[in-house]
C-alpha cells in the first residue's frame, strides 16, 4: 500500500474517533449541568466544570487565545463548531471526509458514503446547535454516526492493509482520550473522605463512566456501589471493556503484529512493551504509584508510539535510503 | 429542423423507444420528479462531484442527471461503434508514423508543418517503440447523431479523456431507481469496462511479467476529475497514486509503500504531457516525477496514454482523419466529419468571416466548450467581438456549420422536453481494439442550447443501446 494511502486512513479513522470523544465529554459536561446547583456546586463550581473539556483536549491555551471568559456557551461554541480549532467537532468531521475523499479507491463506498454523509449533514453546523434544544440530539447523533462509520468499516472492508491502518488510528486515538478523560476527571473527583458513597459521589462519577460507555459495564461487573479504585481499574486493566486502555492497547499490538512487515519492527516492539505492562499491571500498583504518573506515563508512551508509526511507514524517507 | 430521437416528422414514436415509451405512460408525473429528486440527492451522497475552476461558491457540483435515458437500437449502435474502433486504429497508426518514419508526410497526405510546428507534437518521442504501438490506450470520439442512420464525429479526444464514471454511475443509477425498467427492455450492460481496461493497460507492460505492477496517476484531490479517478482505481483494484508517491532510480520507477518501494510497470496517467516530469517538461510541475521521461524512454515503463498523442486530436489535424483512414486501412471512414473550415486557409477565412451567424467558430486547442462562438445564438455584438478575436490569429480557429444535433426526451421543470445531446463512447485500445456498449451521452439542459459541457450548464443521461433482436 501507498505509504500516503495509509497515513490518510489512519487519520481519517483518528479524526471520527475523536469527533466522537469529544461528543462524548461534552454531552456528559452539559448533562452534569442540568442536574441541581447543589449537586454540582461544593466540589466543583460549574464553571470550573467547562475547564475538564479544555482541559482533557489540552486546548486550555488555545481557548484562551480566542475567548477571555470560561462560560458554557464558549466552551461549547470552541469544541463543538469553531472553525479555528483544528480538534473542534465539526473540523474532526471535515477533517476525516477530506481523508477519506482523497483515498476513496483505498475504501468502500459504504465506508465513503458514511463520512461523506456525515460531513454533508453537520460540516456547516453553526452557533446555532448549541441550542438548549438541539445541542444533546446532536451529540447522540455524533456518536451514532461515528458507531455506524466503525460498523460499516468492519462489516464491509476486506481485512487488508487499509482495514489495519484505519483500526490502528481507531485505536491509538481512543487509548489516548481514554487516558486523558479518566486522567482529568479522576484528578477532580477524588473525593473527600465524607463524600463517599453520597449522591454527588454517584453522579459524577457515574458521569465519568457514562462519558465512555462504561456504567452499565461497571454495575454488570462490580454489583456495587462505584468507587474510584474500581473505576480506575475498569478503565485501564479490563480486557473486556472495549474503551478501557488495555483493550486499546491490545487492538493496537494485534494490528501492528500484522503491519509490521520489515518497516515496522521498532513500532510493533513498542506496541507490545505497552501492551505487556497493561496485561501484568494490578491496579493496587497502579494507584499506589499515583494514577496520574501511570497515565502521564501512558499517554507519552502513545504519543511516541504515533511518531514512530509515522516514521516507520508513512514519512517519505529518501528513495535512496529506502532501497539500500 | 434537429433530429429528434424519440419522435419522427410525423410524430409517432421511433422503434427504440416504443417499449420506454409504454412504461412511461403507466408513469404519474410526480413519481418521475420525485426520482428526479432521489438521483440528485444519492449523487450528492456518493460524492459524485467535478470541480468547476474559478468558481468561488463552491469547490465541488454534481453534474446534472436527468433520468430519461437516450437510446439507441443495436444496428444504430453497431455503425458508431465500429466507426470510433476504425478511427481509433487509424489514429494510433498515424502516431506510430508520426513519430517514426513519416510515410503520412512523405506520400503528401498532410503537410509536414501540420505535424512538426503543432505545439503537441513532442519531438522526444521520435523513435521510441512502444509496446503494441498503442499510443491512445484510451480514447473518447465525440459522435452526434443527426439522421436515423447518420452520425458525425465532433472531435477525437486522445490525451486524457474523461467522463466515462458517469458511462458508470449513471447506468448504476438507472439501476437502482427503476430496476422493472431493465426487466422489460434488453438493455446492453456497460459495467465491464474497468476490466476491459485493466486487461488492456496489463497486456501494455513493457516487461513480461505475470503480473505486472498498475497504477492510476492524478494530479490530486483539487483537481476538477479526482472522483472519477478515484472511481476507476477502485474499480480496477489498482493503486491510485500522486507524483509524490513515485520516483525515479536508475530509469525505473518505483512507489512509496509501506512496506518500502515497489516496482511500477504501467501508469495510466490522468495528468497532461506538460506536468508529467519536472526534468523535461514544465519545470514548475509539482505534479509529475522527476526522471518520469528517462524510464519512459528507457522502455522501463508504459504511460497510458502515451505522450505527444496531443498532435492527433487538436481540431487541425482533425480535418485530416477521414485521409488517415483511408491510407493506414484501407478503408472508407464509417463515421463522417463535420465539413471543417481552416481558417489559416486564406479561402475559408474569407468565407468564414462573410458567414459568421451561421457558424460555430473553435479554437483549435480549445476544449470545454470555452473559446468558442456559435453564431446562431450569439447576438451581433458578440459576433463582431469574435471576429477581431479571429483577426488577430486566424490560425487558431477552425470553422464548421452548426450541427443540427439531435434531440432527447429530457424531464426539465416543465415537465418533458426535447434537449439537444451529444455522445462519448469509449474506445479502448491494448491487443485489440474496442467499444463497451454505451458512452457518456450529455445534454444541453437549457432550451435551445447546443453547448452540452458540464462546466456550462450540460448534465447527463444513461446511455442505452438496446440487444439486438429487440427492435
Amino acid at each position: 500500500m501507498l505509504s500516503r494511502t495509509g497515513e490518510h486512513l489512519f487519520w481519517m479513522a483518528r479524526h471520527m474517533e475523536r469527533a466522537e470523544n469529544t461528543a462524548r465529554m461534552l454531552d456528559v459536561t452539559y448533562r452534569m449541568r442540568l442536574l441541581p446547583a447543589s449537586m454540582n456546586q461544593p466540589v466543583e463550581p460549574w464553571a470550573q466544570a467547562w475547564a475538564v473539556p479544555l482541559i482533557t483536549t489540552g486546548m486550555a491555551k488555545d481557548y484562551y487565545a480566542c475567548y477571555d471568559e470560561l462560560t458554557a456557551e464558549t466552551v461549547l461554541e470552541f469544541l463543538v463548531c469553531n472553525p479555528n480549532n483544528p480538534s473542534s467537532i465539526v473540523n474532526c468531521l471535515k477533517a476525516a471526509r477530506e481523508n477519506a475523499r482523497t483515498v476513496r479507491g483505498a475504501i468502500t463506498s459504504e465506508m465513503w458514503e458514511s463520512l461523506n454523509s456525515t460531513w454533508m449533514e453537520f460540516g456547516k453546523t453553526g452557533p446555532e446547535v448549541l441550542e438548549a434544544a438541539a445541542i444533546g440530539q446532536f451529540f447522540e447523533t455524533i456518536k451514532q454516526r461515528s458507531h455506524m462509520f466503525r460498523g460499516v468499516t468492519v462489516g464491509t472492508a476486506l481485512r487488508d492493509e487499509s482495514f489495519f491502518f484505519t483500526r490502528l488510528g481507531t485505536f491509538l486515538e481512543r487509548a489516548d482520550n481514554t487516558a486523558r478523560i479518566l486522567d482529568v476527571k479522576y484528578h477532580i473527583l477524588l473525593p473527600s473522605p465524607q463524600d463517599i458513597g453520597g449522591a454527588q459521589d454517584y453522579y459524577q462519577w457515574g458521569s465519568l463512566l457514562r462519558s465512555v460507555s462504561a456504567f452499565e459495564a461497571y454495575r454488570k461487573i462490580y454489583r456495587d456501589t462505584i468507587s474510584p479504585r474500581r473505576v480506575a481499574e475498569l478503565l485501564v486493566l479490563r480486557r473486556d471493556m472495549p474503551r478501557s486502555l488495555r483493550a486499546c492497547a491490545a487492538e493496537i499490538y494485534s494490528m501492528l503484529q500484522v503491519l509490521a512487515g520489515t518497516t515496522g519492527t521498532e513500532a510493533e516492539r513498542q506496541a507490545g512493551e505497552l501492551n505487556a505492562r497493561l496485561q501484568f499491571a494490578r491496579i493496587d500498583d497502579v494507584l499506589a504509584n499515583g494514577l496520574h504518573e501511570y497515565l502521564l506515563d501512558f499517554l507519552e508512551r502513545i504519543g511516541a508510539l504515533g511518531i514512530e508509526i509515522h516514521h516507520s511507514f508513512f514519512a517519505s524517507l529518501d528513495p535512496a535510503e529506502r532501497l539500500a | 429542423m434537429a433530429y429528434d430521437e424519440l419522435h419522427g416528422a410525423d410524430g409517432t414514436v421511433h422503434p427504440a423507444y416504443q417499449a420506454y415509451v409504454e412504461w412511461l405512460t403507466t408513469v404519474p408525473a410526480e413519481v418521475l420528479q420525485n426520482k428526479r429528486v432521489e438521483a440528485d440527492l444519492l449523487f450528492r451522497r456518493l460524492g459524485i462531484t467535478f470541480a468547476v475552476y474559478g468558481d468561488e461558491s463552491g469547490v465541488e457540483r454534481a453534474i446534472p442527471f436527468d433520468i430519461i435515458p437516450r437510446i439507441l437500437s443495436a444496428s444504430a449502435w453497431q455503425k458508431v461503434a465500429t466507426g470510433c474502433v476504425q478511427r481509433v486504429k487509424a489514429l494510433n497508426m498515424f502516431l506510430h508514423d508520426v513519430y517514426h518514419d513519416q510515410e503520412i508526410i512523405q506520400a503528401g497526405i498532410i503537410p509536414a508543418e501540420q505535424v512538426l510546428s503543432n505545439p503537441a507534437y513532442r519531438p522526444e518521442m521520435q523513435g521510441i517503440d512502444l509496446p503494441g504501438r498503442i499510443y491512445a490506450h484510451v480514447a473518447g470520439v465525440d459522435v452526434v447523431k443527426v439522421s436515423d442512420t447518420e452520425f458525425y464525429v465532433l472531435e477525437d479526444n486522445l490525451r486524457t479523456p474523461s467522463g466515462v464514471s458517469y458511462m458508470l454511475e449513471n447506468r448504476r443509477m438507472m439501476m437502482r431507481l427503476f430496476p422493472e425498467l431493465f426487466s422489460r427492455i434488453q438493455v446492453a450492460p456497460v459495467e465491464h469496462y474497468p476490466d476491459l481496461l485493466l486487461e488492456s493497460l496489463r497486456a501494455m507492460s513493457p516487461v513480461p511479467t505475470s503480473a505486472p505492477v498498475t497504477v492510476l496517476l492524478t494530479p490530486g484531490a483539487y483537481n476538477s476529475a479526482y472522483f472519477e479517478h478515484a472511481f476507476l482505481a477502485q474499480q480496477m483494484g489498482i493503486e491510485l497514486v500522486e507524483g509524490q508517491d513515485l520516483f525515479v532510480r536508475d530509469a525505473v520507477v518505483y512507489m512509496r509503500t509501506t512496506q518500502g518501494p515497489q516496482r511500477v510497470d504501467v501508469i495510466y496517467r490522468r495528468l497532461d504531457d506538460d506536468f508529467l516530469d519536472p526534468l523535461a517538461f514544465r519545470k514548475d510541475s509539482m505534479l509529475g516525477v522527476p526522471g518520469l521521461l528517462g524510464a519512459y524512454k528507457a522502455g522501463n515503463v508504459t504511460l497510458a496514454n502515451a505522450i505527444g498523442t496531443g498532435v492527433a486530436d487538436d481540431k487541425s489535424t482533425y480535418v485530416h482523419v477521414p485521409d488517415m483512414i483511408r491510407f493506414y486501412l484501407g478503408e472508407e471512414p464509417i463515421l463522417a466529419n463535420v465539413p471543417t473550415f481552416r481558417l489559416s486557409r486564406a479561402d475559408d477565412l474569407c468565407y468564414v468571416l462573410a458567414n459568421l451567424p451561421e457558424l460555430v467558430v473553435k479554437e483549435v486547442h480549445g476544449s470545454g466548450g470555452y473559446g468558442m462562438l456559435v453564431g446562431p445564438k450569439s447576438t451581433q455584438a458578440e459576433i463582431e467581438e469574435f471576429r477581431l478575436r479571429i483577426l488577430q490569429n486566424p490560425d487558431n480557429y477552425i470553422a464548421q456549420p452548426t450541427l443540427a444535433l439531435s434531440t432527447c426526451p429530457t424531464l426539465v421543470a416543465e415537465g418533458i422536453a426535447p434537449r439537444h445531446v451529444d455522445l462519448r463512447p469509449y474506445v479502448i485500445s491494448g491487443t485489440d481494439t474496442r467499444v463497451v456498449p454505451g458512452g457518456l451521452t450529455r445534454v444541453a439542459l437549457r432550451e435551445g442550447s447546443l453547448v452540452v459541457n458540464s462546466s456550462q450548464g450540460g448534465g447527463t443521461k444513461d446511455t442505452w443501446i438496446l440487444e439486438d433482436g429487440t427492435c
